[in-house]
C-alpha cells in the first residue's frame, strides 16, 4: 500500500516537475518587449528594475507591450490568453512563431529555443510546425480561395495539382467546398474565417496559433465557429494558443486560461481555477456576471463519509463531477444524495444543508 | 557626427555670417559683397566630365541605341495594315471594341495626314524610353519603399528631376553623348522616370501589412512576399505609374527634338521655326492622339476587373474567341471521349 503511494505521489511530482514544462510543446519564459526604447542600455534597465508601464513610459518613453510573461502549454491543450486590447495579449502570441522578436526572454518549440534559429530553420518552423489564424484573416485579395489556403504549401516547393489537392480538402473540413474558385472577397465574413482556418491546417501543423480569430463576427456564427473549432482541434489533437478578449470565449474553449493585464500574465489556471480563487480584484472583476454554478462540483463540498455508507435512507447517487446547477435540481426532490466516486464507490454526502451553503458562497463571491 | 553633417553645418554657418554681414550693412548699400560663381562651378564641372568621362557616356549609349534600333526597325518596317489591326486586337482585348475601334481610327487617321513615319518613329522612341524607365524605376521604386536610406537618398534626386527644366540638363547631354534619337531617349528617359519610381513606392507601401505578416507567418520568403504578395497588390498603383510615365515621355518630344530628335516633335518644332501653323498642327495633332491612345490602352490594362470568378470568361474578346474555336475544334474531334 505504501508502495503504490509513494508511486503515486512520486508521478503527480514528476508531472509537475520542470522538465516536463521544458518538454513542452510551447514554452515561454520571461518575455519582455519593449519599443521605443532609445538606447539597449534602456530597456536592460528597465527589465532589470521590472518596471510598470507607466514607470518605462515616465522615466525613459519606452512602450512596454510585454512585461516579464511566462507559460507553458502542455500538448493537445487548448491555451487560451485573454486580456482586454492593449494588454500585449496579440505582441505575446506574436513571439511564439517570432514575428515578433523579444527584447529579452526565451521562447520554446518542442524544446527547442526558436531564438536560436537562423531565417530558413525559422521559415520551416513557420511552414510546417506552427500555423497561425489571424482576426481580420488577411487573405490574399486578388487570389483565389483554393491558392490562399494552399500558400503555406507553395513556399514549400510543393507543385500545384498536389496543394490543390490537400487544399480542397482541408477546404471540405471546415465545411467550404465547393468555394475554392471563388475569390476572398465573394465570401462572407464567416467564411473567410473558415478559409483562415483551413489555410492554417493546410501544411497539418502540430501547434496552432489563434489571433481572435472570431471576434470580429456576429454572435450566432462565433458560437458556431468556436463549437467547430474544438471539434477540429481536439480531433487532430493540435496544440492550441487561442487569443481572445473575451472571457465566455476563454470558458468555452479553453483548456487552461492565462490571463494579460498591462502587459503581464496575472494569472494562469483552468477555467475553475480561475473561477474558484482569482488572483485578484482585476481577475475577480472579469468574472463578474459568469456563472460559477457549473464549475463547483459535487466533490468539491461533499462531507466525506470515509466509508461508513448512511443506512436507512434511500439516497440518490451522483458522481463526484456533477456541478452545482444539476445538485439544487435534484435536491429540490430529495433530501440528500449519495456521492461517488469514478470507481462507483460511495465518498461523501450532500445534505440539503450542506448544498445551500455551498450555493450561498458562491453567490456572494459574486 | 559624421562628416557630411559637419560640412552641411560649415556651409550653413558661412551663408549665416553673410547673411548677418547683409543685416547690418548700410540701407541702400549692395548687401552682397561677395560673388560665388555658382555658373563657373557648372561649366568647369561640365567640362572636367566632357574631358574625362566621355568615355563612359558613350558606352551607356550603345545599350540604347540596341533598344531604340530593335523598336524603330520593328515599327517601321511593319506594314501599317498590321500595326493598326495589333493595336485593335490589343485593344479590344485589354477593354472593348470600343476603345479598339477608336485607337484603330486615331492611328489610320495620323496616316491619312501623312506622318506616319514620324507616328511610329516617335512611338519608337517613347516605348524605349518606357523600357528603360521600367528596367530601372520599379526596382528603384522597390529598393525606395523597403529601405529609409535608400529613400533618403532617392527622394531629392526625384525632387531635382520634377522641379529641374528639361533645358538645363539637354546641354551637358549634348556635350557628353552628343545629338540625335539616342540622347533624345536619354533626356526622355531623365524627365519621365519620376513618377514611375513614386507611384511603384506608394504602391508597395500601401499593400496590407496584415497580408504581409500572414504570408511571413506561413514561411514565406522575403522574395515570395515581393512577388505573390507586394507586387500583385500593387499593381495598380505600379500601372497608374506607368500611364504617367508614358504620358510625360510623349510630352517630352518637343522639347527633345530641339537636340534632333526625330518624330511628330521635329514637325512642331520645325512649325513653330517656320511659323506654319499647319506644319505644327499636323505634328500636335499627331502627338495628342498617339496620347490618348497609349493613355486609354494602359488604363484599361490596369483597371481590368481581375477579381472576379474564373468561370465567368466570356467570349467576346479575341483571346478567348480562338480559345473557345480551339476547344470547339477540339471537342469535336474527340467526341464521345469527354465525360
Amino acid at each position: 500500500m505504501t508502495v503504490l503511494d509513494g508511486d503515486l505521489t512520486d508521478r503527480s511530482k514528476r508531472l509537475r516537475q520542470p522538465s516536463a514544462v521544458e518538454a513542452s510543446p510551447i514554452a515561454a519564459k520571461d518575455i519582455w518587449k519593449i519599443y521605443n526604447a532609445k538606447t539597449p542600455a534602456d530597456a536592460a534597465t528597465i527589465i532589470r528594475k521590472n518596471m510598470s508601464r507607466e514607470e518605462a513610459a515616465g522615466t525613459f518613453g519606452a512602450v512596454v507591450a510585454v512585461r516579464n510573461a511566462s507559460f507553458a502549454v502542455q500538448p493537445g491543450e487548448i491555451f487560451c490568453i485573454m486580456g482586454l486590447s492593449g494588454s500585449g495579449k496579440s505582441t505575446l502570441i506574436r513571439h511564439i512563431n517570432r514575428l515578433i522578436e523579444p527584447t529579452s526572454g526565451m521562447v520554446s518549440i518542442n524544446g527547442a529555443n526558436i531564438l536560436n534559429k537562423n531565417a530558413s530553420e525559422l521559415r520551416q518552423l513557420r511552414a510546417q510546425t506552427v500555423g497561425m489564424v489571424f482576426q481580420n484573416v488577411a487573405l490574399m485579395p486578388h487570389r483565389s480561395v483554393l491558392y490562399n489556403v494552399g500558400y503555406g504549401l507553395k513556399v514549400q516547393g510543393y507543385e500545384r495539382g498536389k496543394r490543390d489537392k490537400i487544399a480542397g480538402e482541408k477546404l471540405e473540413l471546415v465545411q467550404l467546398s465547393g468555394w475554392g474558385h471563388r475569390f476572398p472577397h465573394e465570401l462572407s465574413g464567416g467564411m473567410q474565417q473558415r478559409v483562415g482556418l483551413a489555410r492554417a491546417l493546410a501544411s497539418d501543423p502540430p501547434i496552432l496559433l489563434l489571433d481572435e480569430p472570431f471576434s470580429a463576427l456576429d454572435p450566432l456564427i462565433r458560437r458556431q465557429l468556436q463549437d467547430e473549432f474544438k471539434a477540429i482541434s481536439r480531433e487532430m489533437t493540435k496544440t492550441v494558443v487561442f487569443i481572445t478578449h473575451d472571457l465566455d470565449e476563454a470558458m468555452r474553449l479553453g483548456d487552461r486560461i492565462a490571463i494579460m493585464k498591462d502587459g503581464r500574465v496575472i494569472q494562469v489556471g483552468s477555467p475553475r481555477e480561475i473561477v474558484m480563487s482569482p488572483a485578484d480584484n482585476y481577475v475577480a472583476e472579469f468574472l463578474r456576471g459568469i456563472s460559477r454554478g457549473q464549475f463547483v462540483n459535487a466533490g468539491m463540498i461533499m462531507k466525506e463519509i470515509n466509508g461508513k455508507v448512511p443506512t436507512g435512507k434511500k439516497n440518490n447517487h451522483v458522481v463526484e463531477e456533477t456541478p452545482l446547477d444539476k445538485l439544487l435540481e435534484l435536491l429540490v426532490e430529495n433530501e440528500s444524495a449519495l456521492v461517488m466516486n469514478s470507481k462507483g464507490k460511495p465518498t461523501g454526502l450532500i445534505t440539503r444543508e450542506i448544498l445551500l451553503r455551498a450555493a450561498k458562497t458562491v453567490i456572494q463571491q459574486r | 557626427m559624421n562628416p557630411s553633417r559637419q560640412v552641411g553645418i560649415a556651409i550653413m554657418g558661412v551663408c549665416l555670417m553673410l547673411l548677418l554681414w547683409a543685416c547690418i550693412s548700410p540701407v541702400g548699400a549692395n548687401p552682397f559683397i561677395v560673388h560665388l560663381p555658382f555658373g563657373d562651378w557648372a561649366q568647369s564641372l561640365v567640362d572636367w566630365l566632357t574631358t574625362n568621362a566621355r568615355a563612359v557616356f558613350q558606352v551607356i549609349k550603345s545599350p540604347i541605341k540596341f533598344v531604340l534600333d530593335v523598336f524603330m526597325g520593328g515599327l517601321r518596317a511593319a506594314p501599317p495594315t498590321i500595326v493598326i489591326v495589333t493595336v485593335f486586337l490589343i485593344a479590344w482585348q485589354a477593354s472593348g471594341l470600343r476603345l479598339a475601334c477608336f485607337c484603330a481610327a486615331a492611328l489610320g487617321f495620323l496616316g491619312f495626314i501623312g506622318v506616319w513615319e514620324d507616328t511610329m518613329l516617335t512611338l519608337a522612341l517613347t516605348l524605349s524610353s518606357l523600357l528603360f524607365c521600367l528596367v530601372a524605376g520599379i526596382p528603384l521604386g522597390i529598393a525606395t519603399a523597403k529601405s529609409l536610406r535608400v529613400a533618403a537618398v532617392v527622394r531629392p534626386i526625384l525632387d531635382i528631376m520634377q522641379t529641374c527644366p528639361a533645358f538645363v540638363y539637354l546641354i551637358p547631354i549634348v556635350m557628353l553623348v552628343g545629338i540625335g534619337n539616342v540622347p533624345g531617349v536619354a533626356v526622355t528617359v531623365i524627365f519621365a522616370l519620376p513618377p514611375l519610381i513614386r507611384l511603384t513606392e506608394l504602391g508597395i507601401r500601401q499593400v496590407q501589412p496584415d497580408v504581409i505578416e500572414a504570408a511571413k507567418s506561413f514561411g514565406a520568403t522575403p522574395s515570395n512576399i515581393l512577388f505573390d504578395v507586394e507586387l500583385p497588390l500593387a499593381w495598380r498603383t505600379i500601372m497608374a505609374g506607368i500611364n504617367q510615365t508614358l504620358m510625360m515621355a510623349l510630352s517630352m518630344v518637343v522639347v527633345a527634338s530641339m537636340i534632333a530628335v526625330e518624330g511628330l516633335g521635329l514637325l512642331v518644332l520645325r512649325g513653330i521655326g517656320r511659323l506654319d501653323m499647319g506644319l505644327a498642327a499636323v505634328g500636335g495633332v499627331g502627338i495628342v492622339l498617339l496620347a490618348m491612345v497609349l493613355d486609354r490602352l494602359t488604363q484599361a490594362i490596369s483597371s481590368r476587373p481581375a477579381l472576379v470568378a474564373s468561370s465567368s470568361a466570356s467570349s467576346t474578346k479575341p483571346v478567348e474567341l480562338i480559345r473557345s474555336l480551339f476547344t470547339f475544334s477540339w471537342r469535336t474531334r474527340s467526341d464521345g471521349k469527354l465525360q
